[in-house]
């Protein structure tokens, strides 16, 4: 059966597994890993981690499910996660949802059709100090104006 | 005399994550000192004599948690570091972590030496990206230059410390679910007993400190315990805090002091005041969105442990959020609740229920389809999450929903009135 992942992330899944005292703990790495390289865990891909980590599939989908930064489909090319939480909705997070979206043209949990954007809200990040904020990839902005973020997708192609 | 930072004073310099800016400044001596000149026993003395309590949340005394661990010395012993960050209003730990790493790590390596563990867990929430890269880079400079790994400083003494990313979930910061997310599974709380201390990550004992807590480890390593008890409050309430201001204040940011600062000087002082001159100060949440809120009329207090509690609200993560006269404390909590529904891990009943019911019930209110009786449920539910749940999440929303109801009835019963928000114009806008 062919590696539903590239070879380079099936050798750093055994690495992992080396560098904890129990196997387990290499799960939630393992499956960062996977989604760096496929965007999100599939069935597939559960299955594959499954059996790398010694665990059942059904335990590594129950794994996935609770985690929010596990993804179990594709997502725009920027996944944009805008921050909902009270020290952000003081500052007018409601605000900037909405521009988003009439900007966009989609709703929160939708994908734009040609699959650059998707939008989403999440919970604080950890930087109310920047409300209203959101998170790109690995890249937070803040605080945004209508301005500000119709420039910031501007700049992302 | 004007305050110097102690937390702070490398965060704000250009190239402050550096090891080399890090050493320049005379960084590591303490932990130099304690390696060649005390012991693990010692050392543990000296952070219980600083009367250092801990910056997660429930400020336990340090010092007193680590001399739980069993005598015995059978099975390894672990210490994982909370940096998940995630109680609504906080944004601390992230400063440190970004901005002076090493201040951070070299409390880790201070507090392990203490414990006597080799192997430590630097659990991080997975949005932390930039967090993360230069925490890892502190780590590997650590490591070449030889205070991480085997025979730290010829000392004898080895230890390794292990990265973890989180993945988006609240509930992993309490500390018997991050045990759990850090051997790979669902972030379910365990029932304590037994405490971490004796069955812990991968059943040994284990001791889980937050970021902040350790990086005053460094501070009375560096100086000494009598002269560390002297800041703040004592004997009680020692040390520097930082502070989160966030909401409606003008300069929102992180904010060092002693412990016990006047809350009304964070904000006025320090966060430059209240964002808009025409709205007043209407209520403060001193501690991170678990805690109990303060009516304006009782924000004349300290910002220390036993003074907040003394007010009736705790210090929590020292998560000041400030509301002005424009919000609806309906709406404030709705907010709240949807974030605890969201976060509930779901094990116990009333937990899981009950933030599906404070939702329920707060919309209704919000949208203008109250029932009068709606407001003295609210409190019945909370009265029925709190203390029948097995983490203290369940306190963590039946606390707020408790604490809003009781300090602003009159507005609670208004939305049943009049059949809406009476502030429905300002309350949601910027
Ligand atoms: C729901 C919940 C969330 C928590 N989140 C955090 C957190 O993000 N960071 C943290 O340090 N402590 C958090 N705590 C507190 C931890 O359980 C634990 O008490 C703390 O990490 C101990 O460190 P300390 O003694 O140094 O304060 C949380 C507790 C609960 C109940
Ligand atoms: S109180 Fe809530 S979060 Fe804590 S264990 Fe129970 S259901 Fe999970
Ligand atoms: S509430 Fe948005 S970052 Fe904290």
């Amino acid at each position: 059966m062919s590696l539903p992942v590239r070879e380079e992330t099936d050798r750093r899944i055994d690495e992992l597994k080396g560098r904890f005292p129990h196997q387990g703990s290499a799960l939630l790495p393992a499956l960062y890993l996977i989604q760096e390289e496929k965007g999100y865990i599939s069935d597939e891909a559960m299955e594959y981690v499954a059996g790398k980590i010694d665990v059942s599939p059904a335990f590594v989908a129950g794994v996935v499910s609770f985690y929010t930064l596990f993804h179990r489909g594709p997502t725009g090319r920027h996944h944009i996660q805008v921050c909902r939480t009270l020290p952000c909705a003081l500052r007018g997070c409601q605000d900037l949802i909405a521009h988003l979206e009439r900007r966009l043209g989609i709703k929160v949990g939708g994908t734009t059709p040609d699959g650059r954007f998707s939008l989403a809200t999440v919970e604080c990040l950890g930087a109310c100090d920047t409300a209203p904020m959101l998170q790109i990839g690995d890249r937070d902005h803040g605080p945004l104006d209508a301005r500000a973020v119709d420039a910031l997708l501007e700049s992302l192609r | 005399m004007p305050y110097e930072p102690l937390l702070l004073r490398n965060a704000g310099k250009p190239g402050s994550e550096t090891i080399d800016a890090y050493l320049a400044s005379g960084g590591y001596q303490g932990l130099r000192r304690v390696l060649k000149e005390s012991t693990p026993e010692k050392m543990v003395e000296e952070v219980k004599a600083s009367g250092l309590r801990g910056r997660g949340g429930a400020g336990f005394a340090t010092g007193v948690k680590w001399g739980f661990l069993p005598k015995t010395r059978d099975k390894p012993r672990y210490l994982c570091i909370n940096a998940d960050e995630s109680e609504p209003g906080t944004f601390k730990d992230r400063l440190l972590i970004e901005k002076d790493p090493h201040l951070v790590l070299e409390g880790i390596i201070l507090s392990a030496y203490a414990i006597e563990c080799r192997t430590a867990f630097f659990y991080i929430r997975g949005e932390f990206h930039q967090g993360c890269r230069v925490f890892q880079r502190a780590v590997d400079e650590a490591y070449a230059k030889g205070f991480l790994g085997k025979n730290i400083l010829g000392s004898g003494y080895d230890l390794d410390l292990v990265l973890y990313r989180g993945a988006g979930a609240y509930i992993c910061g309490e500390e018997t679910a991050l045990l759990e997310s850090l051997e790979g599974k669902r972030g379910l709380p365990r029932i304590k007993p037994p405490f971490p201390a004796i069955v812990g990550l991968y059943g040994c004992p284990t001791i889980i400190n937050n970021v902040e807590t350790l990086a005053n480890v460094t501070l009375i390593a560096e100086r000494g315990a009598a002269w560390y008890a002297t800041i703040g409050r004592p004997p009680k309430n020692t040390g520097p805090k930082l502070y989160c201001l966030s909401g409606h204040v003008k300069r929102p940011g992180v904010y060092e002091a002693p412990l016990g600062v006047p809350l009304m000087e964070l904000i006025e002082e320090r966060a430059g005041g209240l964002l808009r001159p025409d709205r007043p100060l209407k209520a403060v949440v001193p501690g991170g969105s678990s805690m109990r809120i303060l009516p304006a009329s009782k924000c004349d207090v300290l910002m220390d442990f036993d003074s907040l509690v003394a007010a009736g609200s705790m210090l929590g993560s020292a998560a000041v959020i400030v509301m002005d006269a424009g919000t609806c404390m309906v709406w404030a909590l709705l907010s709240l609740a949807r974030f605890y529904a969201h976060e509930s891990c779901g094990q116990c009943t009333p937990c899981r229920e009950g933030t599906g019911w404070f939702v329920k019930i707060l919309e209704r209110l919000e949208a203008g389809q109250g029932r009068p009786e709606d407001v003295d449920l609210l409190t019945d539910v909370a009265n029925k999450v709190e203390g029948n749940t097995i983490c203290p999440f369940g306190e963590a929303i039946a606390w707020p929903v408790q604490s809003y109801v009781k300090t602003f009835r009159e507005e609670y019963e208004e939305h049943v009135r009049r059949k809406g928000c009476p502030l429905a114009a300002t309350a949601t806008v910027s």
